[in-house]
């Protein structure tokens, strides 16, 4: 009878856990599948960014590589102006290698807040970490169909003061575990920030987004593409490549 | 010596049109030097004036990594205000973006006390206003931004961990000044406001020194006197100086080359007039000075001439002052929309020894000559 008991407690609980507040799933369970979906051990990726301006668009190709959270390496392909150079990412240090001056500088401070190539996305957006839960409280707030898709709207609100957004609100696909859409908010709650994934394929048995437009809310204009033309995951990368040796290589 | 004055006034007149030629070119020369100098030195008058009573006060004490020609400074370069520290009015920078008709400007945010009256910013607007977030900006920030007062727009900055926050600011006043350094891509805001958004609750990055402080040793700070902060600003006036005395030179060079030439003519042609003084016992010294005060006899005349055109010429701008073209004002530099240029008895008398001197020089340089030359030869005019 005591181990009954202890059973529906335990299944309870889990059942809580699981499915914690009206009948949403719990907001952990949410975005540890997103990780799990959109994260691997590492990742080789060719895209191209496309960058919309008043006066047309620029495309940038580039191939990177990345292992965990923590190592990127990025070169760029095209256009010849841009080719060669090389972005090297290893915790929250950033190097950039440029082929004209033959120069290796690292970003910091006001630096990693300059725009990327021009576009809408900030060093600093590209180095952030993607274990949220590390740095807000998540909730879901409510069921939406968002693009044809039923998704879950989860709101995440800063628990610590060094973060950059203090509220974020994410719309995660129910069935494939992709978010779908996410914006970013200042803290007297102004929307700051839009990122818009679609096109989500199924590659290596994961879902995963293949464009993804970032959005600057307070300009004008259509914000940046970023095109994922190839996907590689767990692919064997060599140790040099995450090396500041590999910049000038 | 008196007769040598004579006999080169008379000399010159007699010469009628070619002495005043080279007069001519020899006041444009004098009437040119004192006037661009007398523009540079108004010039430096007004950007010092303007610059003490709107930005510099008697003097700033500044945080150590501070850097006004660094953004990048700009994030870690405050601090909490000293506590002993009257007479001074605190300022804290910070970065920002605002977004006017939906473009994105980056800008610099200072926080200034409403209280204060060491520098002119007007902040009794930043008081006298029921706006919830008002903003004072410069002529030349509203300009290139088309801004007016009224206008309204989104503010975005970060607070001192580094969050984004947003809130929508007015333009309360447009201000007048002639300061780009407290104007270009400048937002003025109440000190307790820009606290009270960042976090950074009694912080500053500098404070001005009012007429009554004595510098004292802080921590993290260092005070700079009004002559430090006012050594760029001289400077750059002491470059434009340089720059600017090449073109009077040149038009110095032309007229005193003028003169040289015609001292050359003169002992050339005059050679039976150089026998007869001397045969009448002149020594040949006395000759040559007499040909020597003939060549610095121009600069008199010179400026006789400059003073008859020079005189009206500068009391015009001294009144209606020179207008400065607004790029210049851009520049970064100190510059007033309009000059008033100060002529001082220094610079004209400086002026009027240096037209002297060099007119002097280059009229006894070919009368050299007339200490080798043959009196009996020059008698009878052979060439020499």
């Amino acid at each position: 009878m005591k181990k009954k008991v202890m059973n529906i407690m335990v299944s309870s609980i889990m059942f809580l856990l699981f499915f914690a507040g009206a009948d949403y799933p719990n907001p952990k369970y949410i975005l540890d599948r997103v990780e799990a979906n959109l994260n691997s051990k590492t990742k080789v990726i060719e895209s191209t960014m496309i960058i919309h301006t008043k006066r047309g668009d620029r495309s940038i190709r580039s191939k990177g590589y990345s292992e965990g959270n923590n190592k990127s390496f990025t070169e760029y392909l095209s256009p010849a102006r841009e080719r060669g150079t090389k972005m090297l990412k290893l915790d929250d240090r950033l190097w950039i290698y440029s082929p004209s001056t033959d120069r290796t500088i690292q970003l910091s401070g006001h630096m990693l807040k300059q725009s990327v190539m021009g576009s809408d996305l900030s060093y600093e957006d590209m180095m952030e970490e993607n274990e949220l839960l590390k740095k807000y409280n998540a909730v879901v707030e409510s069921e939406e169909i968002y693009d044809g898709r039923k998704t879950w709207v989860l709101i995440l609100t800063a628990k610590v003061e060094n973060v950059s957004y203090s509220k974020r609100k994410t719309w995660v696909d129910q069935e494939r575990f992709v978010p779908l859409k996410e914006e970013l908010y200042a803290k007297s709650g102004q929307l700051l920030k839009k990122t818009v994934l679609s096109d989500v394929q199924k590659t290596d048995g994961r879902w995963y987004p293949k464009k993804i437009n970032y959005k600057d809310m307070l300009k004008t204009g259509k914000g940046t593409d970023f095109v994922i033309d190839k996907i590689e995951f767990d692919k064997e990368i060599p140790a040099y490549i995450f090396s500041k040796a590999s910049l000038k290589k | 010596m008196f007769l040598a004055l004579k006999l080169a006034f008379r000399n010159l007149i007699g010469a009628g049109l070619r002495t005043w030629l080279n007069a001519i070119v020899l006041s444009f020369a004098f009437v040119m030097i004192i006037f661009f100098n007398g523009f540079l030195d108004g010039w430096k008058h007004q950007a010092v004036n303007d610059s003490i009573e709107w930005e510099f006060g008697d003097g700033q004490l500044i945080h150590k990594k501070y850097d006004p020609y660094d953004p990048f400074s700009f994030q870690d370069s405050h601090d909490k205000i000293p506590d002993t520290s009257r007479f001074l009015s605190p300022v804290l920078v910070r970065q920002a973006t605002i977004y006017p008709n939906n473009r994105m400007v980056s800008v610099v945010m200072k926080g200034i006390s409403p209280d204060q009256s060491i520098v002119k910013i007007p902040v009794e607007f930043l008081k006298n206003t029921k706006v919830d977030f008002p903003v004072i900006i410069g002529k030349r920030m509203a300009k290139s931004n088309k801004l007016k007062k009224g206008d309204q727009m989104l503010l975005r900055w970060r607070d001192k961990n580094g969050t984004f926050d947003a809130a929508n600011i007015t333009v309360v006043e447009v201000f007048d000044n002639d300061i780009a350094s407290v104007d270009n891509g400048q937002l003025w805001m109440d000190i307790n406001k820009l606290w009270q958004i960042t976090g950074l609750d009694r912080h500053a990055t500098y404070l001005v020194a009012g007429n009554h402080y004595l510098p004292e040793k802080y921590n993290n700070w260092t005070f700079k006197s009004q002559e430090e902060l006012l050594e760029f600003l001289l400077e750059i006036i002491g470059m434009e100086k340089i720059s600017s005395s090449i073109l009077y030179m040149l038009l110095l060079a032309i007229a005193l080359l003028a003169i040289f030439d015609t001292q050359v003519l003169s002992i050339f042609r005059r050679q039976k007039e150089i026998g007869t003084y001397i045969a009448m016992g002149m020594t040949r010294f006395k000759v040559m000075i007499l040909f020597t005060v003939e060549g610095a006899m121009y600069s008199f005349f010179a400026m006789i001439l400059g003073t008859l055109y020079g005189i009206p010429l500068f009391r015009y701008f001294t009144r209606i002052g020179l207008s400065i073209p607004e790029a210049s004002q851009n520049a970064g530099v100190t510059v007033a929309d309009v000059i008033y240029p100060i002529y001082t008895l220094k610079l004209i008398l400086t002026t009027i020894l240096i037209i002297i001197i060099s007119a002097t020089l280059v009229s006894f340089i070919p009368a050299r000559k007339i200490s080798k030359m043959d009196p009996v030869a020059a008698l009878k005019g052979k060439l020499q």
